[in-house]
């Protein structure tokens, strides 16, 4: 019961996060919204025993980057009346009929698994702790654990040739 | 009334819809990707609910690897995104058309 109370009102504030990202006017209000969605993303893992995803969901998503985001809003700054246009009223039901026939085309897919049965979770006894998930990553995904590595590796040095290259165009355009 | 992977599924498809909103609704670049990272969540969320569904741990490792790769999606995104505001001043998609013949 415990559980189901903690469901609902985890997947409300996650569903509140999410529309707040969407309507917001201000970009601040949409970084915030989306961080209540992502704590009470973290929770409903906790929920289904997924501790490590967990903790690092907070670590990563919450700590790293919904920092860069606010950072870049900070930087590009937010009180800038008319720089954030909205759509027209045609498109904005027309993104809603899509968005909502999207949910129902997947809600559909996914019927022959919620018609047949799944009454519960089929293997409660799954815990995802460290250990576990250390055990498989770092077993049956070594190779891919270290193309991760070679992959950040990449995208930090093209942030770094990004910013770099960008200086010396401008510096070109001035002399 | 127990929580089944079902309404994990549902909340997942209903949160990547509104990213798939997100991203054809709103005009600013920031919140664009931002909807991006709510569609990555949910998808992570279907993972996660999936692999204790099953009783399978690969789905969290599934998990793990999304994080990253939306890390690293993350700092190239928002590099582009400042590098193009150095030069336009604005964070609108929509006035972004150079390659426009």
């Amino acid at each position: 019961m415990g559980e189901t109370i903690t469901f609902i009102i985890f997947a409300a504030v996650a569903i509140a996060g999410a529309a707040t990202m969407l309507m917001a006017r201000n970009p601040v209000y949409s970084a915030v919204g989306l961080l209540s969605t992502m704590f009470a993303i973290a929770i409903l893992y906790i929920l289904l025993d997924a501790h490590l995803v967990a903790v690092v969901q907070v670590i990563i998503y919450a700590g790293a980057v919904m920092t860069l985001f606010l950072f870049v809003i900070m930087l590009i700054g937010v009180d800038r009346p008319g720089a954030y246009g909205e759509r027209p009223l045609s498109q904005r039901i027309m993104t809603g009929v899509v968005a909502v026939g999207f949910f129902a085309a997947l809600a559909l897919a996914g019927r022959q698994a919620w018609v047949t049965g799944s009454s519960a979770f089929g293997a409660p006894d799954l815990n995802g702790t460290i250990e576990t998930v250390a055990d498989e990553l770092f077993g049956t995904w070594t190779i891919v654990f270290l193309a991760t590595v070679i992959l950040l590796t990449i995208a930090a040095l093209g942030t770094i040739a990004l910013a770099y290259f960008d200086q010396d165009a401008e510096e070109e355009g001035a002399s | 009334m127990t929580v089944t992977v079902t309404w994990y599924l549902l909340l997942g498809a209903a949160l990547f819809s509104m990213g798939v909103a997100g991203v054809m609704i709103r005009r600013n670049a920031l919140i664009m990707f931002m909807s991006i990272e709510l569609m990555l969540n949910s998808v992570n969320l279907t993972f996660v609910a999936i692999s204790k569904d099953l009783g399978l741990i690969e789905g969290q490792v599934a998990a793990l690897f999304v994080m990253v790769i939306a890390a690293a999606e993350v700092t190239i995104g928002l590099a582009i995104i400042v590098a193009i505001f150095r030069k336009k001043a604005s964070a609108n998609v929509d006035e972004l058309a150079e390659l426009k013949g």
